[in-house]
């Protein structure tokens, strides 16, 4: 990890997806492990399967709730198209972690795989799409846990400073009773491809 | 419960999360909402609190009906002398304006904030980028500008201090970008609170009746000038940093902050930075003294230049070859974001930062417009709609709630939008302006309805024009968050039927139909369409996730 003050996240995707959760527990792990954080997340229309963008910033003292232009250290992507809009976050060292995953666009041609990381590899090489949804429906029967899944992965990876166990322990903490189990087995399936090659 | 934790602790917070417990530290007796976003979830942890095993004993919440009589209600618990408070979004203090005008006229009796999100950028609202600070000149309110949760719940106790001592309203401003931000919150004592509202008689202070309203209209401006003097020395307005030899410094507020102490940090620079957290009335000595030393100051505030003109004004007399930069480098449209504002200081200290990686954005991104709900009622509504009326001419009126979308693809039948209860006062204005030949359907959902529509109906019935109304009636307010509201069932409330209120008003021509009765629905549509006078449609289906309420 580079030595630096800060650490950047934005998480896109479309409404409905979970990244608010996702913000929350990412949250609560920062800061088990004695972080300053802040977040920024819009609810209300946008929720209604638009794109959605929201971001968390962590480290020793944080100000702007916002990550700036060009300021993100990593980008989790939901969904793969909604990656393009995030461009404005990313900078060469930026690493994108992507849901081999794509929603259609009405009345819009659904983009290629390779055309949306053409694009993305323009701006940084650290570009890494995962069949989360696939891997989710494949192992647990679940693709709604893809988010918690890219996430768990990140951490254990050492995409994200963050120890490990403390995004456990956020999900035992954060997680409604009914879907614990659920996301506990959905951070170990990631534990357990933590040295596979992406 | 999150909201409940114990004081001491050092909780992440919501900026909407800790404007609730700000006031129940500071002791809140008497909360009234309208939902809008970004303010909802102040409203929802409130609804949510009261209804749980851990309520606060003797306070009293209530969603109302609009955002008027929230404020009306407010003033009754306040001229009763209990802590009130009224939240709302930005255009709910448009709806009610009329009722805060003249309290700020009467004061307060009990204390009591306002609390008003703005949403520049506009991440949750049509119509328009309101600016509630225009208000502190129309209604004479003294407004608080928090940047973050922390403040935000500091921020509330304080605004309820300075109501008690004051005897005004006072009004919390914030943005979407407080309202929705998480950070650690330090947290105090909720301590317990009495039932003790009474109206004691005093014609003197409540009655606006002039000539007395001129009297009232000097008093507040007295108080006004008492609330300055206690603004030049609180500790809301904070000056930091040091002098430089370029002599430049920085004025802001509210988020802007919080931008600008990162860029600083950045570019490890500690320029003196003065940070008003009192929008209105401005310190304005502790601002003289701020200008007094400098060459050049940069405001960095969103939206209209409201403290650039304040400070180009105290600057005439403190220091007139002061340099102002604003609005020439920030834009005033949009919502402020780190970049910009880190530009905009390096500008003012002649400092470089790094370029960034060029990307045309509006040729590469994909647009997402949002859609409704898969399984959403609406879609029955509009596929009718446009079924019924393939091949004529017809305009579509807009109002607010989810079923905007039928401005977007695939529906597009909205040929106008603007504010809650609109499309059916346009409607009319159309109607009569056309001769009522012009074909229209004005749509209207159940909370909107109840909101402000009513007397927009009542104006059509008895001025004669002839609208077909589309009642989307979802039974919840459910952009905002799926809040309850008069029509639905909650706990032992009586429900008023929105079918009800339309034959009350008269209206002779009106079908309930359920949108999947595609057949009778798209009949009913062709059939109203050729009717000489007001008619209404009331499509009934609950929206998918209407009962989260219970």
């Amino acid at each position: 990890m580079k030595n630096k003050k800060d650490f950047n996240i934005v998480i896109v995707g479309t409404g409905g997806q979970g990244s608010i959760t996702l913000l929350q527990i990412l949250a609560r792990a920062a800061s088990i492990d004695g972080n300053d954080v802040r977040t920024s997340e819009l609810h209300g229309l946008s929720q209604r399967g638009g794109s959605v963008e929201v971001q968390m910033r962590f480290g020793k003292k944080i100000f702007s709730p916002m990550v700036a232009e060009g300021g993100a250290d990593l980008i989790l992507g939901l969904e793969a198209q909604e990656c393009l809009k995030s461009l404005f976050y990313a900078n060469s060292e930026t690493v994108y972690l992507i849901n081999k995953f794509f929603i259609p666009i009405f009345g819009k041609e659904l983009l290629k795989e390779q055309a949306v990381l053409k694009e993305l590899k323009k701006v940084t090489k650290n570009v890494f799409i995962v069949p989360a949804s696939d891997i989710c429906e494949e192992e647990l029967g679940k693709k709604v846990v893809a988010g918690m899944y890219l996430l768990s992965l990140a951490c254990v990876r050492g995409l994200i400073p963050i120890k490990p166990e403390s995004v456990l322990q956020a999900i035992k903490d954060l997680v409604p009773e009914k879907y614990l189990d659920l996301n506990k087995k959905t951070f170990e399936l990631a534990l357990s491809k933590k040295n596979e090659e992406i | 419960m999150k909201i409940l934790e114990k004081a001491n602790k050092r909780v992440p917070f919501l900026g909407n999360e800790a404007i609730v417990r700000g006031a129940l530290e500071a002791g809140v007796q008497f909360v009234s909402t309208y939902p809008g976003t970004p303010a909802s979830e102040i409203g929802d942890t409130f609804f949510k609190l009261q209804r749980s095993k851990n309520k606060i004993k003797n306070l009293y919440f209530e969603y109302s009906t609009n955002e008027k009589v929230a404020m009306e209600a407010g003033i009754g618990a306040s001229f009763s002398g209990l802590k009130a408070m009224v939240v709302m979004k930005d255009f709910g203090l448009n709806v009610c304006a009329d009722a805060l005008l003249p309290f700020c006229y009467t004061g307060t009796k009990g204390p009591t904030v306002i609390i008003v999100a703005d949403d520049p950028s506009c991440h949750s609202s049509a119509q328009s980028e309101q600016n509630t600070r225009a208000f502190a000149q129309l209604a004479h309110i003294p407004i608080l500008e928090p940047s973050d949760p922390q403040e935000c719940k500091d921020y509330v106790k304080a605004a309820f201090k300075l109501s008690a001592k004051f005897k005004m309203p006072i009004l919390l401003r914030t943005t979407t970008r407080v309202n929705h931000q998480t950070s650690f919150v330090d947290l105090g004592k909720i301590p317990a609170i009495k039932a003790d509202g009474k109206f004691v008689k005093d014609v003197h202070r409540f009655n606006t009746m002039p000539p007395r309203v001129f009297s009232m209209h000097s008093e507040m401006l007295d108080r006004i000038k008492e609330i300055k003097k206690e603004a030049e020395k609180s500790e809301l307005n904070l000056t930091s940093g040091k002098q430089v030899s370029s002599k430049i410094g920085i004025i802001t507020s509210g988020v802007s902050y919080l931008y600008v102490k990162e860029a600083l940090a950045d570019l490890g620079m500690n320029l003196p930075l003065l940070k008003l957290g009192f929008f209105h009335p401005l310190p304005e000595k502790k601002i003289k003294n701020f200008i007094k030393p400098l060459k050049k100051v940069l405001i960095v505030e969103e939206l209209e230049p409201f403290l650039e003109r304040e400070v180009a004004i105290l600057a005439k007399d403190a220091n007139p070859r002061l340099q102002i930069m604003g609005k020439e480098i920030i834009p005033e449209i949009g919502e402020l974001k780190p970049r910009i504002v880190l530009s905009a200081i390096a500008k003012l200290a002649n400092k470089k930062i790094k370029a960034l990686p060029s990307v045309d954005l509006e040729k590469v991104a994909v647009k997402r417009t949002p859609q409704l709900c898969p399984g959403c009622p609406y879609w029955l509504v509009f596929g009718g709609v446009k079924k019924a009326t393939e091949g004529k001419n017809v305009v579509y009126g807009g109002d607010i709630g989810c079923y905007m979308l039928a401005g977007v693809p695939p529906h597009n039948i909205q040929d106008y939008l603007f504010c809650m209860g609109g499309s059916m006062g346009i409607a009319h204005g159309i109607k009569k302006a056309t001769n009522n030949k012009q074909k229209l359907i004005s749509f209207v959902g159940d909370s909107s309805f109840f909101h402000v529509g009513i007397p927009a109906l009542i104006n059509a019935v008895h001025n004669q024009s002839n609208p077909l109304i589309i009642l989307l009636d979802n039974s919840t307010t459910a952009m905002t968050g799926h809040q309850p509201h008069p029509g639905i069932k909650i706990d032992s409330m009586p429900i008023i039927k929105p079918e009800d209120v339309v034959k009350a008003c008269q209206v002779k021509h009106l079908k309930i139909i359920d949108p999947v009765n595609q057949g009778e629905f798209i009949k009913a549509v062709k059939d109203f369409l050729e009717k000489d006078t007001v008619s209404v449609i009331i499509a009934r289906r609950p929206c998918l996730f209407a009962n989260r309420v219970n």
